[in-house]
């Protein structure tokens, strides 16, 4: 067992794992924070995406104890506190980027790295941006115009923040 | 009682595109799936599998695993024999089917790699799986019956008690029938001076890859057993285990929580199900199992895996007079709980929009050593539009006519519904002509042509093709008369509940089982218009068969069409059961009530009164008529009197660079008629997501076993889903010709794209390189098999991959 310290959307937890343990167990098994899904045991699929130290990573390809003293943030507080959804997940519902919804958790942690590191992408950036998140229900089709919209609604509201 | 305000129309929920309910905690991981659930006290179960495809089992050692750290109890077969019950076939095709016992733990012999052979019950799943690397598991290796043809001729059986690997024999034949003329009349006649096209075409094995891994809890405690699945079939489950474990139904409650996509492959009973069940009722205690990833490939259903052997007569004018169809069905190991009847569904489909004089369809469902096969997306219909939209491009070439005009010289005018097919279906309504004129304008057809001819005169490396896929479909599961005709053990029936709460809230239950297809939208849009309250007062209930105590579940694109019907069969009798109620408060005679908008009024009147003040005065029952109870709520089942058949138009255009086999698609257009449609944006992602599945069976995806019978795509490193690179936007539209079956109108539409994309994308890829000698490629076209292809074809030769003429002595064709 291995003591680990780690900030875990925005409280500080601290546990003794096994070595072996990965993120994304660790996540789920001893925080409860189901709301990151595993969908398969080979790093393909990205349904396990989370934020370390701010850029994403699929939390099944990462030990707990490789986390240690880093800054973890789950799709759980994505959205503000009171509420607020983030501009990613207000873009998935109002374009129906999800359907079975398994695979969004990931996709939606995904995009927001995506959208942060490139505010204004392309169908095409978006497209190759996201390739390393399966989804099997939406065809993709409505994901990609989720995360387009999500972009738009975000220059907005940093257009808005800088007339303010 | 309160009068009329002058209150707008509340404006129709149907046809709007409502944002879905269900969006709100699948965007803030607040998501029950059954994976997140944990009781206290609950044990987690590993399994161990045979990696052998046909084995003796000779001997199982649980000792070491045993006396491993926190485990509780390991098992075999063997010592749950008497207690895990069996998985049954609900459709026995014909009575004489022979179908292996199917234990959930194998007892004494394996019949596929993976399959089931020894479990570990441990504190912690960790340490489940790591005892379960201690078991030692003797095999006596037995001849595997792999390839599906070879299995039909019984050279090694897949189950050697049964005498045979075939499964059945089952004929749709429209001379016998009395629905059309003699298959070998028209044959010999279009031997003679007319068109015979001859193929053999290979529907590769699918796995439906849903998203969320399949996830099993049983928890014995309490006076009722429930279980929590990931599964499409809670009430089908519920059915099951009563019937095949001895528990009596009233004791068991199966919930299927938030379940994250199935499309088919979770319409099963599944060994993992079977299993937990037996232990956890052995132990006492709550048991969890959670399969990954690659236990999921290998263990859950298959799909599709067919040949199809193919006759078509046509007049030299090009106009079809018949088709024979012989399909070899490969069922796996073992007979899944819709198994032979998965094919059998293409029966009434290989006819498609199409008006001939004969018809025959000839199936065998086949036994292999190899992960079992049922319903994926589609089950049996897919297939069938397949080799009928591939072969009415071959006669488009023989007869040297345009494929779309070639159909339309085939096809049911519009005129002419209600139509009854050659296969002895009776089609509704549709409209092939306005589909297709819309899809042709969206797609620049003309154009596309235009450019693909100046390419192809050119020379250009990369050539262009246009594939088309004009489809119909039958879905909505089923009438149950037509079921029983048909064998099936079940009714096709629907059932829903309308509760009408004292707040005025409205609870509505259904027996349709989502699994991601937004009902609790969608039917939140139907009963809010149909009681007049607001959308957002009313409450979708499901899954749960101590809630929802009756239904049939989700698949076959039957929770519009029937569970959908229930609903408004539910929603009017509250209606109508209120209306006593509300004529008494309002001091009036019944007669001279009217609703609509969700009030009562008082005809000629100003006098009125809301259906919520009714549920509350029902409540409350301080008033109400002589003879009436104090309730309003209705519950209602609906059987449909026949199936839906949506159709449309799919048109791809796809490059094809000639050097290297890649393939490009470069536009994908589709006008799909599903009659009148309850939310438009949910059904576009129902048809955006069925294209893509229907293109992946084109282009990626394929299960393949190696010479021993293991299966090497089994993981997402090797089965190849698409990601969002790989994939385009599409442009999607509508034609409308409501379904004159059902009030609503409604026809399903959770298939079509599914079915309709597989053809268009393979006519692309071979119309984009038929002039340099390619007729056919076999699925998934990768760019080998297309370089391969073009290479044989540029010799001018047969092609590697071609299905040539078949029916007699000829080899293998792969």
């Amino acid at each position: 067992m291995t003591r680990i310290n780690l900030r875990v959307d925005q409280e500080n937890v601290s546990d003794d794992v096994e070595p072996r343990m990965l993120l994304v167990q660790y996540l789920r098994e001893k925080l409860g924070k189901t709301g990151t899904v595993i969908g398969c045991d080979t790093s393909n699929c990205g349904a396990c995406t989370v934020h370390l130290n701010g850029r994403s990573v699929k939390s099944c390809n990462v030990l707990a104890v490789q986390a240690d003293g880093a800054v973890i943030d789950t799709i759980e507080r994505l959205a503000d506190d009171d509420g607020t959804l983030h501009p990613v997940q207000v873009a998935f519902r109002e374009c129906h980027g999800l359907q079975c919804g398994f695979c969004t958790p990931g996709m939606i942690m995904q995009a927001v790295d995506l959208l942060n590191e490139n505010p204004s992408p392309t169908e095409h950036e978006v497209r190759v941006g996201l390739e390393g998140n399966l989804c099997r229900c939406t065809g993709y089709h409505n994901i990609v115009k989720s995360v387009l919209y999500a972009a738009e609604l975000m220059q907005g509201a940093s257009k808005e923040g800088a007339n303010a | 009682m309160t009068a009329v305000q002058d209150a707008p129309a509340a404006s129709p929920e149907i046809g709007r595109d409502r944002r879905r309910k269900e969006d709100q905690r699948l965007i803030t991981g607040r998501t029950r799936w059954t994976d997140n659930i944990s009781l206290p006290g609950m044990l987690h179960m590993a399994i161990v599998r045979s990696p052998h495809a046909h084995a003796r089992i000779t001997g199982i050692d649980l000792d070491a695993a045993d006396k491993a750290i926190n485990i509780y109890d390991v098992f075999d077969g063997k010592k749950l024999q008497d207690t895990m019950g069996v998985l049954v076939n609900a459709w026995p095709i014909t009575p004489e089917q022979q179908a292996p016992t199917h234990y959930p733990l194998a007892v004494d012999r394996v019949a596929f790699a993976g399959q089931p052979v020894a479990v570990v019950v441990a504190r912690s799943a960790a340490e489940a799986r790591d005892a379960a690397e201690l078991v030692d598991i003797e095999y006596d290796v037995l001849p595997a019956a792999l390839d599906l043809k070879e299995a039909a001729e019984d050279k090694v059986l897949a189950h050697p008690d049964l005498g045979t690997n075939k499964v059945a024999f089952w004929q749709l034949d429209s001379a016998g029938q009395g629905s059309g003329r003699a298959i070998d009349e028209v044959i010999a006649e279009a031997r003679d001076g007319g068109i015979v096209i001859e193929r053999e075409y290979r529907q590769q094995r699918l796995i439906p890859a849903f998203m969320e891994p399949r996830s099993v809890i049983v928890d014995p405690t309490g006076e009722q057993i429930t279980m929590w699945s990931a599964t499409q079939i809670p009430h089908i489950t519920r059915f099951l285990l009563a019937a095949t474990t001895g528990v009596p139904e009233s004791k068991i409650r199966v919930i299927a929580p938030d379940v994250g996509g199935g499309f088919g492959g979770k319409l099963q009973t599944t060994p993992e199900e079977w299993i937990t069940w037996a232990v956890a009722r052995w132990i006492g205690k709550p048991v969890k199992y959670t399969e990954t990833r690659s236990e999921s490939l290998v263990s859950a259903h298959h799909g599709r895996d067919q040949w199809q052997r193919l006759t078509l007569a046509a007049t030299k004018e090009g106009r079809v007079t018949g088709l024979k169809v012989d399909l070899l069905a490969d069922m796996g190991a073992y007979v899944g709980v819709v198994g032979g009847g998965v094919p059998v569904l293409g029966a009434w489909m290989f006819n498609a929009i199409y008006k001939w004089e004969a018809y025959q369809f000839n199936c065998t469902p086949v036994l292999t050593n190899k992960t079992w096969v049922d319903a994926y997306r589609g089950a049996g219909r897919p297939e069938a539009t397949y080799a009928v939209e591939r072969l009415m491009d071959e006669l488009a070439v023989e007869v040297g006519m345009d494929p779309l005009e070639i159909r339309e010289m085939n096809w049911i005018k519009h005129e002419e519904f209600p139509f009854t097919t050659v296969a002895g279906m009776t089609y509704d309504s549709g409209n092939y002509e306005a589909a297709t004129a819309k899809a042709k304008e969206m797609f620049g057809y003309d154009a596309l042509r235009a450019e693909q001819k100046e390419r192809r005169d050119r020379g250009d490396r990369v050539q262009l093709g246009i594939g088309i896929s004009t489809f119909t479909e039958m879905c909505g599961l089923a009438p149950s008369r037509v079921l029983g005709q048909l064998n099936y053990g079940a009714g096709g029936w629907e059932h829903a509940t309308v509760r009408m709460l004292p707040t005025g809230k409205v609870e509505v239950i259904t027996g349709a089982s989502a699994h991601g297809q937004g009902h609790e939208t969608a039917f939140s849009q139907i009963v809010a218009d149909r009681l007049g309250v607001p959308f957002e007062d009313v409450e979708i209930l499901h899954g749960d068969t101590q809630v929802s105590h009756k239904g049939l579940d989700t698949y076959g694109s039957r929770s519009l069409v029937v569970g959908g019907e229930a609903l408004v069969l539910a929603a009017d009798k509250v209606i109508e059961k209120a209306k006593p109620l509300a004529a008494h408060l309002l001091e009036a005679n019944v007669e001279d009530l009217e609703f609509g908008n969700g009030r009562y009024s008082v005809r000629g009147t100003d006098q009125g009164m809301g259906i919520a003040e009714v549920a509350l005065a029902t409540f409350a029952a301080h008033n109400y008529p002589e003879g009436m109870e104090p309730g309003i709520d209705a519950e209602s089942t609906y059987d449909p009197i026949n199936f839906s058949f949506p159709h449309g138009t799919h048109l791809c255009a796809a490059e094809v660079d000639t050097e290297t086999g890649q393939i490009t698609l470069r536009k994908y257009v589709c006008c799909d008629d599903i009659g009148n449609i309850i939310n438009p944006l949910i059904v576009s992602g129902q048809v955006h997501g069925g294209i893509v599945q229907g293109i992946a069976q084109a282009l990626w995806e394929e299960a393949v076993y190696d010479d021993s019978g293991t299966l090497v795509s089994g993981s997402f490193v090797d089965y190849l889903l698409p990601t969002a690179a790989d994939t385009i936007s599409f442009e999607i539209d509508h034609t409308t010709s409501p379904s004159t079956t059902n009030t609503l109108g409604t026809k399903g539409v959770g298939e079509a794209g599914t079915i309709a994309a597989t053809p268009a994308v393979v006519n692309a890829v071979v119309d984009a390189i038929r002039h340099l000698g390619v007729n056919d490629i076999v699925m998934p076209m990768t760019p080998e098999r297309v370089w391969t292809a073009l290479q044989g074809g540029g010799r001018g030769t047969a092609t590697v991959e071609a299905a040539e003429p078949h029916f007699e002595g000829q080899e293998d064709s792969r």
